[in-house]
């Protein structure tokens, strides 16, 4: 077990033009484990995850200050190498969001706008990524039908497949299950608890159990606040802030 | 009750409505198949017009709308489709912006005749491209261009953000993302467009009266340079020029059969394709 940081946030504030959507903070995103983000809608969560990939870039008048360490640079830098940086930081949206393309162009794309022509070790990823978001043996035979004749579900653990494709290293969900039925849910959890083997993960989620059920660290955030950051046991027994516990036990949000 | 009375009346007035605009397009095809229908056969859609235009075919009028309506779309799809992208995809909020878009709109409202002064002044005298395919097919290539725009820009509106997040997400550059991700799936949409400027550009006589069309030519245009015959320019000769009208009425009606079936098969193909692409989006 590494107890290794692999994201180191610090006096991080955020802007939407003149509204501050994140208020000076630090978190530290440990390798090889699972952090869970949660908090009441609008609180900032996906604004901080989106940071972490420079997908927050996409919106005009955004404005990013404090530093984000990842693998040892800053990458709020404007000088950072951005394709480089989301290849090695992957993200799966809250609604499945596959291309309308099959099942093996899905996993190819992001290896082919790399430049990479090696048909056969493209095939070799596909197969492997594939066996990797546990969608292997349910598509095995049809990768060439279109990735929209899918299940929601399946459609979500392609989009996993597709980040992993690219040899991510940290994979961030933004309430991955939010549009799933159970089942998947629970297959879609499986699948994260074992990636934590080899990637660090961040989540975000409204539902309360299935952080509890996969997070090791659970960060409480609450307008732009980061209340309360610490190992997902303690945050759910011990509360150390009010507003937390607040939150925690229904009382708003 | 009385209110159910007063929605019975005005869905009955509806739907009447509905069935009399429906009425006017049966009205139109049954027209042109009576009168039109006698002067079809195989020589006349493959051979030259004879006797000062009262008989034989009109091969050279096919032959020359295929080259306009051709030249047209090979000039205006780059454009159109280039211009759309930019509204689209990459424009930034500012002045250049909202003076092409109300350009855009300024031109599909142009009457067509204007389009062809246009022509004349500028491709034919002006650039000094004489009465041409080129002249012609730039003319009616303006005149569709607001077509392919809108209707590319459409297609392009209608896939999903969340296709372009994913492809970003990835390490997509913003020009990866179009080429690879949003123009594909975009495709049909803008297939649609150009099906239907076909149909527009086909069927157009004023563009093409000073640019391209002429009369009477024997034979295949040689090169973008040469001035052909058109069916749409035909039909209008055909009615106002010769000695012989009796006879020159019923190749006119022939010539507007083949043009009504073209841009019938047409657009059943966009409709079609406009379908299937709809349905494919679905989840
Ligand atoms: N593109 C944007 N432009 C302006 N303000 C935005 C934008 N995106 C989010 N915000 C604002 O920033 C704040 C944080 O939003 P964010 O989406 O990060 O919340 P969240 O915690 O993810 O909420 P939810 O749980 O509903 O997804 C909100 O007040 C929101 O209105
Ligand atoms: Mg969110």
């Amino acid at each position: 077990m590494s107890d290794e940081i692999k994201i180191k946030v610090s006096n991080l504030n955020f802007y939407y033009g003149k509204m501050q959507a994140l208020k000076n903070i630090n978190i530290d995103i440990m390798d090889k484990k699972i952090t869970a983000l949660i908090g009441p809608s609008g609180c900032g969560k996906s604004t901080l995850i989106r940071i972490f990939n420079r997908m927050c870039d996409l919106v005009i008048g955004a404005k990013a200050e404090g530093s984000v360490i990842f693998d040892g640079e800053n990458i709020l830098n404007s000088s950072i190498d951005i394709v480089k940086l989301r290849q090695k930081i992957g993200m799966v949206f809250q609604k499945p969001n596959p291309f309308p393309k099959t099942i093996f162009q899905n996993i190819a794309y992001g290896l082919e706008i790399n430049g990479c022509k090696d048909k056969s070790f493209i095939k070799f990823k596909v197969e492997e990524t594939l066996k990797k978001a546990a969608l292997w043996e349910d598509v095995k035979d049809r990768l060439n039908d279109s990735a929209l004749g899918l299940s929601g579900g399946q459609q979500q653990r392609l989009c996993i497949a597709r980040a992993l494709a690219v040899e991510a290293q940290v994979i961030l969900f933004d309430e991955p299950c939010a549009s799933l039925d159970p089942i998947s849910t629970a297959k879609i959890e499986e699948l994260i608890l074992e990636l934590q083997n080899n990637y660090a993960i961040i989540i975000v989620t409204h539902n309360m159990q299935q952080a509890s059920r996969v997070s090791d660290y659970t960060a409480f955030m609450y307008l732009g606040d980061l209340i309360e950051f610490g190992s997902t046991n303690q945050i759910f027994t011990v509360p150390k802030n009010p507003k937390t516990e607040e939150y925690l036990s229904g009382k708003f949000g | 009750m009385k209110n159910k009375i007063i929605q019975q009346f005005f869905f009955s007035l509806i739907t009447i409505s509905a069935l009399i605009t429906a009425l006017f397009l049966l009205i139109i095809i049954f027209f042109i198949f009576k009168n039109g229908f006698n002067a079809i056969s195989w020589e006349f859609i493959t051979s030259v017009p004879k006797n000062g235009m009262t008989a034989g075919g009109v091969s050279p009028a096919i032959i020359g709308s295929f080259c306009l309506v051709a030249a047209a779309i090979l000039f205006s799809l780059p454009l159109g489709l280039a211009c759309a992208v930019y509204l689209q995809e990459y424009s930034p909020k500012n002045y250049i912006v909202d003076i092409v878009k109300t350009g855009v709109s300024n031109l599909a409202s142009v009457p067509s005749v204007v389009f062809g002064l246009f022509g004349l002044a500028v491709f034919v005298k002006f650039f000094g491209f004489g009465v041409s395919i080129l002249s012609g097919g730039l003319t009616l290539a303006i005149l569709v261009l607001p077509n392919i725009i809108t209707t590319s820009q459409e297609a392009l509106s209608a896939v999903p953000y969340s296709f372009r997040e994913a492809s970003l997400a990835l390490g997509a550059t913003q020009w990866q993302t179009i080429r690879k991700v949003v123009l594909p799936a975009a495709l049909p949409g803008i297939l649609t467009g150009i099906i239907l400027s076909i149909g527009r550009a086909a069927g157009e006589t004023a563009p093409i009266m000073f640019t391209a069309a002429v009369f009477y030519k024997k034979g295949r245009p040689d090169s973008i340079m040469s001035e052909v015959m058109a069916l749409p320019y035909h039909i209008y000769a055909l009615m106002t020029e010769g000695v012989n009208p009796e006879k020159q009425t019923v190749i006119a009606y022939g010539c507007a059969l083949i043009l009504l079936v073209l841009v019938a098969v047409l657009s059943s193909l966009a409709v079609f394709i406009r379908n299937k692409y709809r349905s494919s989006y679905e989840r």
